[in-house]
């Protein structure tokens, strides 16, 4: 074996120019392929770590209709549903692993909210005086909320760096006076997410916010939230655990507690509390750039294909060049098997040899794009070792057809040939 | 018992539709050391006839004995196993893989055989002593002269330690001087024991073998061909 892959390096330093082109399909695909797998594990690992990763340790609890959100934009206060008192928030602070909870109301889509003529369109969260902590957000410009304005439920209004941009035009809003479902508030502070602490994702609105695609969040004591919305609203639920490990269990936990809690009938109602599962909100924003990105990997293929078939196409030809050769070593005593062997080994090198250079291009090529284009990569080394794997496969497949062919030959013909 | 026993054999070629007899009935027997010569005119067989002794062709009726032992029915491995053991190829036009050296090309037969790469190297050494190619070991082929290539090619053949030498006009493509030491060296390992058989048409080199049989029309006859003649004439007297 080692005589025949020697032979083989031997074979194809010997048509340095030919062995290039040859590999050439087969550098191609492994390029495009390694670029494309590196690009897309780069994508992903940075939504997991956005969603899941260190430093995000914020879990919510949301009420629920038949398994989906129950949104109050569109829809009435839920019947059998109790709102969620202080002293339900002091048990949900002494589940094990929790660091602070807060309850909040929320709007994903706020309406009949102004600002001068200017529509908004973002969201609008009723907050606790727990709430920034638990987000890690901080006041930025102007203050934030004080007890009195809590307990006098004073109109006033915190807005985040997105609403200022698209509802203020990038002016400084504090002292600005917000129409909100025909009442007035007064923005009196700007909040942003504190530099050393990790973007907080929850779903796809946390996500398009992070990626300054949201329009902006504004906030109101929750005391005032009934005064621009209804009473009796039931209240989210953000946790801030100790150990991101443990967000899952915790969210449950949480979950389960309110679901007994505040559900008049818990069993037979229609309404529970859940936690948001973060895993399955990253895999569904994996996926999306996945399936985009797998249709590459199959035109990618086709190179490979293409390659393929243009070694089988060399290896013919380099049989017939060497058909003398062929029938001396079978004269001189050469199995069927060696020769066989002796030409899969060839295939199989020079795709092989295609196959790392390949993977070479592949990894610079990535680099560059991500040094240009700002996408992240992840070189992957499973991914490597498959290609490389694959690309000696190849080899092997497509030349199976031109060694048969060798090995079959007939030594007298061989021999007369020359 | 003979090294070569060929009994009644006959080989057919499909040409067109019509089966074309090629060889007709050939009887030879080569006792061990004998140092024969077949003549024979292009398109007589003769090159058939050493094909089917080479065992690179099958007989298409009659019998094969090497050594003793029948051929019949064998495998294509089975047939590569017993020219790499018990037979040496010389051709006219040497043969040799030209990216290999000599000494690599002497040692080619040794690696089908499954020697180790020491012991390969070792005995193509002595091998290419043997030819008196010792200085010349690392040479590509086509640094070589077409004696000396020729003279490489004897050492591949005889580095196995066959039992029979087959040799097809080795001397063909060479000048006289050259082939007049090729004979040379067949001369020498004949009389150190080895069984040769040359296919030739050049009456001077057939003369130096012990025997001479003349092949025509894919029939063996034994003798020496009339003195001036080609080799292409009369036949003495059936064998």
């Amino acid at each position: 074996m080692t005589e025949n892959i020697r032979l083989a390096i031997q074979g194809i330093w010997g048509h340095k120019l030919r062995s290039l082109l040859t590999m050439l399909g087969i550098i191609i695909g492994i390029a495009a392929i390694i670029t494309i797998v590196s690009t897309i594990q780069g994508t992903n690992e940075q939504i997991k770590e956005n969603l899941i990763g260190a430093g995000n340790n914020v879990v919510t609890v949301q009420l629920n209709q038949d398994g989906h959100a129950y949104d109050l934009s569109w829809n009435d206060i839920p019947q059998g549903v109790r709102t969620i008192t202080e002293d339900t928030r002091r048990e949900l602070a002494e589940i094990r692993g929790v660091e602070q909870v807060s309850l909040y109301y929320s709007r994903n889509y706020a309406d009949s909210v102004y600002y001068l003529n200017t529509q908004y369109n973002g969201e609008v969260f009723g907050i606790d005086p727990y709430y920034l902590a638990v987000y890690g957000l901080q006041v930025k410009s102007g203050r934030g909320f004080t007890q009195k304005d809590y307990d006098n439920c004073r109109k006033v209004a915190l807005v985040d760096t997105n609403a200022v941009r698209n509802l203020f035009g990038g002016d400084n809003p504090v002292g600005e006076n917000l129409e909100m479902n025909g009442d007035v508030f007064t923005v009196v502070g700007v909040v942003a997410l504190s530099e050393e602490f990790a973007p907080s994702i929850q779903n796809m609105q946390d996500y398009q916010m992070y990626m300054n695609t949201s329009s902006g969040a504004i906030y109101l004591p929750g005391t005032t939230w009934p005064t621009a919305y209804r009473f009796d609203e039931p209240q989210s639920v953000a946790i801030k655990v100790e150990n991101t490990d443990t967000m899952t269990s915790v969210g449950q936990e949480a979950a389960k507690l309110l679901t007994q809690n505040q559900i008049v009938n818990p069993d037979s109602s229609k309404f529970d509390y859940r936690s948001q599962d973060m895993l399955e909100q990253a895999e569904q924003l994996q996926k999306m750039s996945e399936s985009t990105n797998t249709q590459l990997i199959w035109i990618a293929s086709i190179s490979l294909l293409v390659g393929g078939i243009g070694v089988m196409n060399i290896m013919l030809v380099s049989v017939t060049e060497r058909t003398g050769e062929i029938g001396l070593k079978k004269a001189i005593g050469a199995k069927k098997k060696r020769i066989l062997l002796q030409f899969l080994t060839e295939s199989a090198v020079l795709t092989s040899l295609g196959g790392l250079v390949g993977v070479v291009t592949g990894v610079i090529m990535a680099q560059l794009i991500s040094s240009v284009v700002q996408i992240p990569v992840s070189i992957s080394l499973p991914a490597i070792a498959v290609a490389v794997v694959f690309s000696t496969l190849i080899g092997v497949v497509f030349g199976m057809l031109p060694a048969i062919q060798a090995a079959n030959l007939n030594p007298i013909e061989a021999l007369r040939r020359e | 018992m003979p090294i070569l026993r060929l009994t009644d054999i006959c080989k057919d070629y499909i040409q067109g539709k019509e089966p074309v007899r090629v060889l007709k009935n050939v009887n030879l027997t080569v006792e061990r050391g004998d140092y024969l010569a077949i003549m024979g005119p292009s398109g007589s067989g003769k090159t058939t006839l050493m094909n089917i002794i080479g065992c690179l062709d099958v007989p298409t009726s009659g019998s094969y004995e090497l050594d003793g032992r029948n051929l019949k029915d064998l495998t294509d491995d089975e047939l590569a196993d017993i020219r790499n053991r018990h037979l040496g190829f010389v051709f006219q036009s040497f043969h040799l893989l030209p990216k290999m050296d000599a000494l690599d090309n002497v040692a080619l037969p040794l690696l089908y055989a499954g020697v180790s790469v020491k012991e390969r190297r070792e005995r193509a050494a002595e091998a290419l002593k043997a030819v008196g190619l010792e200085e010349r070991m690392h040479f590509l082929p086509n640094q070589l002269s077409g004696g000396q290539c020729q003279r490489v090619a004897i050492a591949r053949a005889m580095v196995g330690k066959p039992d029979l030498l087959l040799a097809d006009e080795p001397t063909g493509a060479l000048d006289t001087k050259a082939g007049n030491q090729i004979m040379d060296i067949f001369r020498q390992l004949s009389q150190d024991g080895m069984t040769i058989i040359m296919i030739t048409h050049e009456p001077a080199i057939a003369a130096c073998a012990d025997k001479t049989y003349r092949i025509l029309d894919g029939e063996l006859h034994t003798g020496q061909p009339a003195p001036g003649g080609d080799g292409n004439e009369e036949v003495e007297r059936k064998a």
